[in-house]
């Protein structure tokens, strides 16, 4: 049956209106919220930039700065965030700053590499070790949750991450992503090295 | 009244049931117009996202703060997400009222809840139909196993069900189409529970609504492994209104669909004792309508369907239509779940897989069955699967920075998990009932929920929780971990009973061809009508007991009985 007839049929003789002119049921949702209409500013977005490209950089693959992270990251943090995790991603985004000043007397973005990594994984340990249950760090995937605020370090890796999989460049060029797999294989060979399967969302 | 208000028979709802008894009643021969109260979704068409990769939404399918704060229901489980927002329905336009919690998931749109389903497709056992009567629990089911089984194969049959025939009674075999795999892990997890339990305890593949066959006749093509089932399927593999019964029912000429039909009410007769028709408000134009039938499928989900009954022939009955048992509304029963147990199985480091099954193992209920006796009534079921851990695990151990990339892009260990779904007893303090001070976007009173799982349920859950890290366990597996984590009433989206079947019209809303004791030309064919809810999941059970109901009102027409 063509759409013609099927929509014939559906309902013009009982006086319903046009079906679903402009309504949908899976809805094509607004953009993000821009960059520039967040409450981030240009110099935030420069620092996060290299806390992502720290946390993932291009390796033989491309890395989180390649992907598009750092923009899409803050903008999911300004719509997705409740207020309170919204104002501790900030407050992590001051220390950072802070910290590099102190240990190093400059900003953060013009720490060497090693700098950057050293300062980092200092930031990283500490945060594993508050982060002692670690069913606790597992709910940080759901950032929306109604759960207890976690060290910022832990928000901003986990943040981190997700945006890079679930980002085109991530999925595809540094996982595997399939979009009609065809069929199903429950014991199919496996080889140190190959990556993992894109995740869905 | 011209003919296009008049039909042989008014089906109210496109869902699962609803697209059952439009296919029955119109190759039977019968005019019919099915009601369908929210906008309509277009086979393949509509199904906008269906190709998507997660880049292509605005973030990445997480849901915002925005929609958090607007949805407080929809927030509560993984109803909330940019990848079905639209399909299940907003709390703003359709409020309801919770004396106690209650999470009530509903998708207001032609296919309703067929194109969100879970898909797990089982029979119900011959003890599922006994056990209240044995145990002297609520009212006996007025109907067995022997007069459903023909109507299982019937609509087994025409979905398409894929299974394996296991040969158990605990969970009878069907007409299946091929079955889908278990995993290299599952299989040899399946062994070594068998083993460790001397045979009585069975880890099987899923039986699920998927055609692992293509069928060109019904312009549906074998599962893809894609697991966006609920973003709609492009090929149809899966069984909903949309791919399967709707289609059908169209192509005999005698269906008329009307969306945005919000039924309020069915026309009842005093003189005759019979229902003449419905009325119905457009929910786009607010204009009322009155359309006339012989017969009325009431398949507008088990909760919209009691609603309808109870803002129905008030002036006849205070509590509306079929409450002269003193039972409408009552008997409110979901499986409870949420509580099961994972572990790390190890090895299989040369092993993964591919392609996105879209379902799990199920492990079939052996509790309070055969010899086994508990300190509560019933059981419950297992689904669960194996599967190597992704790029979302745990990363404490993998530092930043080159090392992170590398450690995270590289599947993790095995794991296995299964979630218990258990039985609720039928209760009949578990009740809904109309809020006439509260109305939703259309002035209609909204239903208020006093309902919870007790004693027996709470009893059960030790067990469902335990019985699984045991089996882990006994089969070797490592880390072993069991849970029972927050559930309420409803959160299975299984809801049912409220307008139960039996054999007495002093206890029962429906008798056994689920027609309303207090107008027989009234079918209530989905949730609302059962009984007792067995642990299994319900909707295949909906399908044969509409296609049995509409057998049955068809030759009652027939007949001059109705």
């Amino acid at each position: 049956m063509n759409r013609r007839e099927l929509l014939k049929m559906i309902a013009a003789a009982t006086g319903a209106s046009l079906i679903g002119a402009d309504a949908m049921a899976y809805v094509e949702l607004p953009d993000a919220t821009p960059l520039e209409k967040t409450s981030f500013s240009k110099k935030d977005y420069l620092l996060w930039e290299a806390i992502c490209d720290t946390i993932i950089p291009r390796t033989d693959t491309p890395g989180a700065v390649d992907a598009g992270t750092p923009a899409f990251t803050l903008r999911f943090i300004h719509d997705c965030y409740r207020a309170d995790q919204l104002s501790l991603f900030k407050r992590g985004l001051v220390d950072i700053e802070q910290q590099s000043q102190r240990q190093y007397g400059m900003a953060f973005t013009k720490l060497a590499e090693q700098q950057r990594y050293q300062m980092l994984s200092a930031l990283n340990d500490m945060a594993n070790a508050t982060n002692s249950n670690k069913t606790a760090e597992k709910g940080l995937w759901q950032v929306v949750e109604e759960k207890g605020l976690p060290p910022y370090f832990t928000m901003m890796k986990q943040v981190t991450l997700f945006g890079f999989f679930t980002s085109e460049v991530g999925a595809t060029q540094v996982l595997r992503y399939v979009s009609i797999p065809g069929s199903y294989d429950g014991n199919y060979p496996y080889n140190k090295g190959d990556k993992v399967w894109a995740p869905e969302y | 009244m011209s003919d296009k208000y008049t039909y042989d028979a008014i089906v109210v709802g496109s869902g699962i049931s609803g697209g059952w008894a439009a296919k029955e009643l119109t190759e039977k021969g019968l005019k019919v117009l099915m009601l369908e109260r929210g906008k309509n979704i277009e086979h393949v068409k509509d199904y906008i996202n269906a190709h998507k990769g997660p880049w292509e939404y605005p973030h990445h399918g997480r849901p915002t703060r925005e929609m958090v704060e607007q949805e407080p229901v929809l927030r509560r489980d993984y109803p909330l997400n940019e990848r079905t927002w639209g399909t299940w329905t907003s709390h703003q336009d359709s409020p309801y009222e919770e004396k106690q919690r209650f999470d009530w998931y509903r998708s207001y749109n032609v296919g309703g809840r067929s194109l969100l389903w879970g898909r797990q497709s089982y029979r119900l056992n011959e003890e599922d139909f006994l056990a209240n009567a044995k145990e002297g629990v609520a009212v006996d089911w007025p109907i067995r196993y022997e007069d459903l089984a023909d109507w299982y194969s019937y609509v087994e049959k025409f979905a398409g069900i894929s299974g394996a025939k296991d040969g158990l009674d605990v969970l009878p075999d069907g007409d299946f189409l091929p079955p889908m795999a278990l995993n290299v892990v599952e299989k040899d997890i399946a062994a070594r529970i068998k083993k460790a339990y001397g045979g009585q305890r069975h880890l099987i593949i899923g039986r699920t609504a998927h055609l692992t066959e293509s069928r060109p006749e019904q312009n549906r093509v074998q599962c893809q492994y894609r697991s966006r089932c609920w973003l709609g399927c492009p090929f149809g593999s899966y069984f909903s209104t949309q791919s399967a019964t709707l289609p059908a029912a169209m192509a005999t000429g005698n269906l008329t669909l009307r969306p945005f039909s919000i039924v309020k009410e069915l026309i009842y007769d005093k003189d005759s004792q019979r229902v003449t028709g419905v009325e119905v408000l457009d929910a786009e134009t607010n204009q009322t309508y009155v359309f006339k039938s012989k017969i009325v499928f009431l398949n507008a989900s088990t909760l919209n369907s009691t609603w309808v009954l109870m803002n129905s022939a008030r002036d006849v009955w205070d509590n509306g239509l079929g409450s002269s048992s003193g039972e409408l509304g009552h008997n409110l029963m979901d499986h409870h779940f949420q509580v099961g147990a994972t572990g790390l199985v190890d090895g299989y480091e040369d092993k993964y897989t591919y392609g996105r099954r879209p379902t799990g193992f199920y492990i079939p209920r052996f509790v309070n069955w055969g010899d086994d006796k508990r300190d509560y009534l019933r059981g419950f079921g297992y689904q669960g699967r194996a599967f190597r851990e992704g790029v979302y695990r745990d990363n404490s151990d993998m530092g930043i920075g080159a090392q992170l990339k590398e450690a995270i892009t590289e599947p993790g260990p095995w794991k296995i998990g299964a979630n218990a779904f258990g039985e609720v007893l039928p209760d009949h303090r578990n009740k809904v009932y109309l809020n006439n001070e509260v109305k939703d976007k259309w002035g209609l009173p909204v239903l208020e929920f006093d309902a919870t799982i007790r004693d027996n349920e709470l009893k059960m859950r030790k067990d469902m929780a335990s019985e699984m890290a045991a089996m882990l366990e006994a089969s070797g597996v490592k880390n072993v971990v069991a849970y029972d984590s927050e559930y309420a009433l409803g959160m299975g989206i299984h809801e049912m009973g409220t307008a139960r079947m039996g054999r007495d019209p002093k206890t029962s809303v429906l008798n056994a061809h689920n027609q309303v004791w207090d107008a027989p030309n009234v079918f209530v064919t989905d949730g609302a009508a059962m009984t007792s809810a067995s642990c299994v999941n319900p909707s295949l059970t909906y399908m044969a007991l509409t296609a049995r109901a509409a057998d049955f009102a068809v030759e009652e027409l027939k007949r001059g009985n109705i």
